[in-house]
């Protein structure tokens, strides 16, 4: 089993249609048969959704010190929106549902594998 | 053969020539015996060196694939006893004991021959780039090194080195795996893997003649028609990589330079290709699942079947075209259709179908033009379009070809 970093990407301000109520209902019961079925496979790890990058703090070492500051790490138009970490057979196996994920919220999804987490 | 008499003496340029014909089963058994793609290079590598050791005096082994891939089998399990995590890698996947010397193990054509077509699957995985793709195949599939992959794509040899340490990398630690895509993703996998093969043809014809990327694959279109006899684009594709090749020697003439279509010693191509290569059309055309390389053997086949080229049947091509058109609608076929209405209707209407087309970085599309000009009496419009297409040629042969303005030619070779 190896395990995968599935990271939903939003770009800021990019001209997507946008749902319908109808729509966003549609993708959220998706998403959430798709996690019971994450779940019931046993490749569910840990999941979430993020707030906005603007409510990012960033702290790191100045010298001896650390210091504290406002917004994101990267400021770029890219951003991390949610996550999923999964584990899986393989990377077919991990694409798969990651399928599962863009289809049902329409973002591109990055599948990305963990080092070190070789079982 | 291998009695060791002075007549099966084998020199290192033979060992070296058997071995590579050889080796690509054995590499690719191990791939899938051990799951790492550098043991078993290595551990093929050194089952080379004691070829070279051995072969000369001893002479050839009964089963020289068996033999290398055993060599090489108890070679990679040496090495991993002799580390710590290779001993405990050993206990998990319960090797095989390779029993001794003799050859006999893992030798079973149709378990080699499904380990070949799982690598290929994995070296052309959607999740690798295209040129990561292409260079993988050649140097796992194909047993060149990475100079000659190099060479073949014209790179320097540590840019192909680092290009392939990377592709090799992402196959371990992203768990690409090792296998057969199912019947229902069959169809979405094997695009790939046709478009490297057909991508290692087409620069084996404008690149350098050595190593020779068209035989290899040919070879390698071989392989996946026998292992997959049921796909007919799998066969398309051989159809016309053999009927193109029938054709390649009357290409160039002797001082390099291009010869088109119509000015083509029809009596240098190989029948033997061709008959070979219409056979196989023939047969997975009857499935009735035409593709764009079963349509593309199609037209070749119909090239083939003229003496000449004003016996060519050239209502047949335009209609081979558009169905070609129809399942892969791109500007390039589009092109090529163009040219063959040319031929049926006259340059007018092929210039008025080619002047619609957003081709402006393709050269081809500047020597359609500028033949059709020509042809048309537009001299001065002609000559500008010969001049970007030589400026946009990646050969010598093509560039001298259409410097000279296409000399009396019609359209190019393509």
């Amino acid at each position: 089993m190896a395990h995968y970093l599935l990271s939903v990407h939003s770009v800021e301000g990019e001209i997507r249609e946008p749902m319908t109520d109808e729509e966003r209902a549609q993708s959220h019961k998706q998403l959430g048969v798709l996690e019971q079925e994450l779940k019931s496979a046993g490749a569910w790890v840990a999941s979430g959704r993020l707030h906005d990058p603007a409510t990012a703090t960033v702290v790191r070492m100045a010298g001896d010190e650390v210091l504290t500051t406002d917004g994101p790490f990267v400021e770029s138009k890219e951003h991390l929106g949610g996550f999923y970490i999964i584990q899986a057979e393989d990377l077919d196996a991990a694409l798969g549902w990651a399928s599962r994920v863009t289809e049902a919220i329409r973002t591109p999804i990055e599948v990305r594998p963990f080092a070190g987490f070789e079982a | 053969m291998h009695d060791g008499d002075a007549a099966a003496r084998l020199d290192e340029a033979e060992v070296g020539w058997i071995f590579r014909q050889e080796a690509g089963r054995s590499l690719a058994a191990l791939i899938s015996a051990f799951g790492d793609i550098d043991l078993a290079e290595d551990a093929v590598q050194e089952a080379f060196t004691v070829a070279l050791h051995r072969w000369p005096g001893d002479g050839l082994p009964p089963n020289p694939g068996g033999w290398i891939t055993t060599t090489a089998h108890n070679r990679a399990i040496d090495r991993l006893r002799r580390e710590r995590r290779g001993r405990q890698l050993l206990g998990q996947m319960a090797v095989l004991a390779p029993g001794d010397d003799e050859p006999g193990m893992l030798q079973e054509v149709g378990l080699m021959q499904d380990e070949r077509l799982r690598l290929i699957f994995t070296c052309c995985h959607p999740a690798l780039s295209t040129q990561a793709q292409v260079a993988l195949t050649l140097r796992l599939l194909g047993g060149l090194s990475t100079k000659e992959v190099a060479r073949s794509f014209l790179v320097a040899e540590p840019t192909m080195a680092r290009r392939l340490v990377r592709a090799k990398h992402k196959i371990k630690a992203a768990k690409i795996p090792y296998r057969v895509p199912e019947a229902h993703e069959l169809a979405d996998r094997l695009r790939p893997v046709l478009a490297v093969v057909y991508l290692v043809y087409n620069a084996g014809l404008s690149g350098p003649a050595d190593p020779d990327l068209c035989a290899e694959a040919i070879r390698l279109a071989r392989i996946l028609a026998a292992l997959m006899p049921d796909e007919p684009e799998v066969a398309g594709l051989l159809a016309l990589l053999l009927l193109t090749e029938s054709r390649r020697a009357s290409r160039l003439a002797p001082d390099g330079s291009l010869v088109v279509l119509g000015e083509q010693d029809r009596t240098r191509w190989d029948r033997a290709l061709i008959t070979e290569g219409q056979a196989i059309l023939r047969r997975c055309l009857r499935r009735n699942q035409p593709g764009p390389y079963q349509l593309q053997a199609a037209i070749n086949a119909v090239h083939t079947d003229a003496t000449t080229i004003q016996e060519t049947d050239w209502s047949q091509i335009v209609a081979l075209y558009d169905q070609l058109l129809a399942v892969a609608p791109t500007p390039v076929v589009a092109l090529n259709r163009a040219i063959a209405i040319g031929e049926l209707q006259g340059p007018a209407a092929a210039l008025a179908l080619v002047e619609e087309l957003d081709l402006d970085s393709y050269y081809p599309y500047h020597a359609t033009r500028a033949d059709l000009l020509g042809r048309l009496g537009r001299h001065n419009e002609a000559a500008t379009a010969y001049q970007r297409a030589a400026a946009m040629a990646p050969t010598d042969a093509e560039r001298a070809f259409l410097r000279l303005g296409g000399r009396a030619s019609r359209s190019p070779n393509r």
